[in-house]
């Protein structure tokens, strides 16, 4: 699937005798791209920081996020309502059946109110403002607000059961998650790609160079976006469990951080970070019911470079592989797949030599 | 005639005939369950059996199908020389990949393999010589010993005659030395490389097993189409692959042909159901995939398998008589220095776990190494047999320094261990758990193995194990599930696996925890009468009654430090030893 490649060779002829002005080109689409794969390599990092979860569907989440918004623009109801209306219900059922099962009568009301009615209202209400064509940032939220809550749904249904389960398994519930979530955006949104309107038209010149103003929405959202997860985690009570689960489970546990608000919480960001960056790469680039994966894949090329632990070097990683890609489409355009993701042998290699490890034990 | 050999007899039958009389479409079928079933049966080894994984085994298939489509049609070479290039390919990017992945936390190499299946993909579809996204067509048919399988009927034969080959190798090399290790490497691999496994070797090892199998499956797979073109060699079909293995379940290798086979129906079944139902088409078999997935793992983490295995009792594994005895090696002799200590020490990060401890043992000797709960004496254990590296100091075995060397090399010196927690497979015999211990004492390898070239040497190491089992007193258990037995039988198990390694010092971390009364009076015999030949013990115990009537001397440790050296009546009336214990005693 071409992410950036429906920008970069069309307007190669042009460039071609403009060798400063090329290279500052593929500069701001690297950097633009980066900042997504940024964006999701920070958000896998989490998951498995706190949740041993290596989090493939990331890229469905993405694709999710930007053909929501696709739909809502042609004013259409997006398959996401019925999504997470299929989703709240199995989540209900199998809370219904938990709570019965514990003699927990109580707690049906609260289980039926989310799962259901709140799925439902979110759906009417969409239903009913779609057709109006409302302003962006209602929609951008009304996207948020059918996306994200399928990210906690996901960790309830296909994840907490077997929260103690070895990397591996979890790894392959990931894979066979990403598999169900993929078809499912073939149902529901159809095999056609979508692209939306730019933010922003605007350009701006600084010297020899365009600046798009969708690419400094981008980077300025993800800078944006990098800075309140910061003071999450540094300022808030539910950050700080975050980080407690991610460097001791055992000892979290014992002070009264639940492993299950913990995995639902780490997937929520997870679904906000992979919404919002599909949300803004939505304008660039026309996107499929299977672009997610490879898009969620690159920030795990990042991810890995700093060992799946470190936020810094997962970001930088991110952006490196932007570059790459950015420079390979110009001048390898076939081979621009092939380069990013062959980038893993040599992070492998040099990881391999740098790394002292001792197989820790499992299950 | 056991139930097994009934149901494998009128599955070979049905084999046999299947091509003559079923009509074309179910033959296609069932080559194309072969075909995936060769795939599968890697990966059952690797993931199932061995505890990784892998994505990308479409690709390795797609290697070597497009190694025998472009050295086929471009130049000409007979099809029986391109399988040779294909493996040979696939071996060399198997070893590279497993090499630089394996080195590095078990999620690397899944991750590593997804990224180098997307790579090549995109690689296959855009290189110019190997037709791009059209692919490559009229390879040639495959031409055996005069005939030519031009039809899926005749190219049926080839496609199971090899799989029941994969699948007869895979049982095989399960069944002996090299196969042991293989189990041994789920659980962590550090018992398997106390007794001399390289764990490392045998992760690339079954990876390379796999992908060349793969690599085996493309080459027929080409040949049966006669065509290839990049599709069926995606990431998604490399996902597909794993779900076999994960659906059919890793207790026996069966388990992939049976998953290849239920995916392949259930695939084919959708993808005329779910169009229909949905009024659009496209790959909706993903969605039921899974799903299904997910509650497999929920509900059945070990597949379907089981529950076939269950009706086919295997029969017990044969001890086959040998007079050979493996070779033993050279006792120290009475009185020589075994094991010293001088001024060990280990740091983890801030905190000192041993601190300057220096200690000796002569042959024959039983030491105890005694101290409250945290004092390092699991820790002096690890620096003894190599688990950890020693942060300082010197630890010498037999004269020889050791401290810098790893657990399997110190073992193959002769000292051997058991462990706190006890370490056992718990799905496979006693008898296969103890002859664990007697790894570095065969030498055959995988390739051997496959063939059943290393019978006479299996026999031996299987007659030591239960000799060794017989010495312990549980030679009636041989033949049990070694996660059946109690607590204590387990701990006794551990001695015996520790015995075959034909220990010159063993190590023994609370061999009484758990035992009862007569069981312990049987432990404390066994010791005596191995101490009475020659053997040197070092053992951490808490009961202080077995071990003071057991030991000759104590060395009692606190806070990482040696307290107190000395013979047990000097130790039990020492006034820092009682201090250290009952918190002072005025």
């Amino acid at each position: 699937m071409p992410f950036i490649a429906d920008t970069a060779p069309a307007n190669a002829e042009w460039l071609l005798n403009l060798n400063i002005e090329i290279a500052l080109f593929l500069i701001q689409d690297g950097l633009t791209n980066g900042a997504i794969y940024a964006l999701l390599a920070l958000a896998l990092v989490l998951v498995f920081a706190v949740t041993r979860v290596i989090f493939i569907p990331q890229g469905e989440f993405v694709t999710y996020g930007a053909l929501t918004l696709a739909s809502l623009q042609l004013g259409k109801l997006p398959g996401t309502a019925w999504l997470l209306l299929g989703a709240g219900l199995a989540v209900a059922v199998v809370e219904l059946t938990q709570a019965l099962r514990l003699d927990a009568a109580r707690r049906i009301p609260a289980i039926v109110l989310k799962y259901t009615v709140a799925p439902a209202g979110l759906m009417w209400l969409t239903w009913w403002a779609a057709p109006q064509k409302p302003a962006l940032t209602f929609q951008i939220l009304l996207t948020l607000a059918l996306v994200v809550p399928l990210g906690p749904m996901t960790y309830r249904l296909a994840y907490q059961p077997l929260a103690n389960a070895s990397v591996l398994v979890l790894l392959i519930i990931s894979v066979a998650v990403h598999f169900a979530m993929t078809g499912l955006g073939l149902v529901f949104f159809g095999a056609e790609g979508s692209r939306t309107p730019p933010f922003s038209d605007a350009q701006f010149k600084l010297g020899v160079l365009n600046i798009s103003g969708q690419s400094l929405w981008v980077i300025g959202a993800s800078l944006g976006l990098i800075v309140v997860l910061y003071v999450f985690f540094e300022r808030t009570i539910y950050g700080k469990a975050l980080r407690a689960t991610a460097i001791n489970r055992a000892g979290a546990r014992l002070v009264g951080v639940s492993p299950a608000m913990a995995g639902k919480l780490s997937f929520t960001l997870a679904a906000l970070i992979g919404a919002l960056s599909g949300i803004l790469v939505a304008p660039i680039t026309t996107i499929y019911y299977d672009s997610g994966f490879l898009v969620g894949l690159k920030g795990f090329v990042g991810a890995i470079m700093g060992g799946l632990v470190s936020y810094p070097v997962a970001a930088a990683g991110a952006l490196l592989v932007g570059m790459l890609e950015a420079y390979s489409s110009f001048w390898a355009s076939a081979y621009k797949e092939v380069i990013v993701f062959t980038l893993i042998i040599p992070v492998l290699v040099w990881r391999s030599l740098t790394t002292y490890h001792i197989e820790e034990e499992e299950e | 005639m056991t139930r097994a050999r009934l149901v494998l007899g009128v599955f070979l039958a049905f084999m046999l005939v299947a091509p003559s009389v079923l009509p074309e479409f179910q033959v296609t079928l069932l080559n194309y369950i072969g075909l995936y079933s060769i795939v599968a049966m890697g990966l059952v080894l690797l993931t199932g059996v061995g505890g990784l994984t892998s994505f990308g085994q479409a690709a390795f298939v797609g290697l070597g199908a497009y190694t025998t489509a472009y050295l086929t049609t471009a130049y000409g070479v007979s099809p029986w020389l391109t399988l040779f290039a294909g493996l040979a390919l696939t071996f060399a990017m198997a070893l590279f990949l497993g090499y630089i992945s394996l080195r590095l936390s078990g999620h690397y190499l899944p991750l590593g393999t997804i990224a180098w299946g997307i790579s090549l993909y995109f690689l296959f579809g855009n290189m110019e010589f190997l037709g791009g996204h059209t692919g490559i067509s009229s390879l040639p048919p495959i031409n055996l010993l005069g005939v030519v399988l031009d039809s899926g009927r005749k190219f049926h034969y080839l496609i199971w005659t090899l799989a029941l080959l994969a699948l007869l190798s895979i049982q095989n090399l399960l069944d002996s030395r090299s196969g042991r290790a293989i189990r041994a490497l789920k659980g962590g691999g550090l018992m398997a490389e106390s007794f001399g496994v390289n764990t490392a070797r045998m992760k690339i090892i079954i990876f390379v097993y796999a992908a060349l199998l793969a690599s085996l499956s493309g080459w027929l797979y080409a040949h049966l189409l006669r065509f290839v073109n990049p599709t069926p060699f995606s990431i998604n079909a490399g996902i597909e692959y794993l779900f076999m293995a994960v659906v059919g379940g890793a207790a026996s290798v069966w388990g992939a042909v049976i998953g290849a086979g239920i995916l392949t129906i259930l695939k084919q079944w959708l993808q005329d159901l779910l169009p229909k139902l949905l009024g659009q088409s496209g790959n909706f078999e993903m969605i039921v995939f899974g799903v299904l997935l997910v509650l497999l793992l929920q509900r059945a983490r070990d597949g379907v398998m089981p529950l076939v295995v269950r009706y086919f009792p295997g029969p017990n594994k044969n001890l086959t008589p040998t007079t050979q005895a493996l070779p033993t090696r050279a006792r120290p002799l009475a009185g020589e220095t075994v094991l010293e200590l001088k001024g060990a020490r280990k740091a983890f990060g801030g905190l000192l776990a041993v601190s300057d401890l220096s200690f000796s043992m002569n042959s024959g000797e039983i030491l105890g190494l005694i101290g409250p709960n945290g004092a390092g004496k699991s820790t002096v254990f690890n620096l003894v047999t190599g688990v950890l590296p020693a942060t300082g100091g010197e630890v010498s075995f037999r004269g020889e320094r050791i401290d810098a060397l790893p657990s399997r090399a110190i073992v193959m010196r002769g000292v051997a261990r058991t462990f706190q927690h006890a370490h056992l497979l718990p799905d496979m015999s006693v008898l296969e758990n103890v002859a664990i211990g007697a790894h570095q004492r065969g030498a055959k390898g995988v390739i051997s193995a496959a063939f059943h070239l290393d019978r006479a040497e299996e026999a031996k190491l299987l007659a030591e194990a239960a000799r060794q089992l017989e010495r312990v007193g549980l030679g009636a258990s041989v033949h049990d599930q070694a996660g059946n037995l109690a607590l204590g039988q387990q701990r006794i198990m551990e001695i015996a696996r520790a015995l075959c390694a034909d220990p010159v010092l063993l190590l023994l971390d609370e061999p009484a925890a758990g035992l009862r009364f007569q069981e312990k009076r049987a432990l404390a015999e066994l010791l005596r009468k191995l101490k009475s030949e020659g053997m040197s013990i070092l053992l951490v115990e808490h009961d202080m009654d077995f071990v003071m009537k057991l030991v000759d001397r104590l060395v009692v440790m606190d806070f990482g430090e040696k307290l107190a050296e000395g013979l047990p009546q000097e130790i039990q009336v020492n006034p820092l030893v009682l201090e250290a214990y009952l918190g002072g005693v005025k």
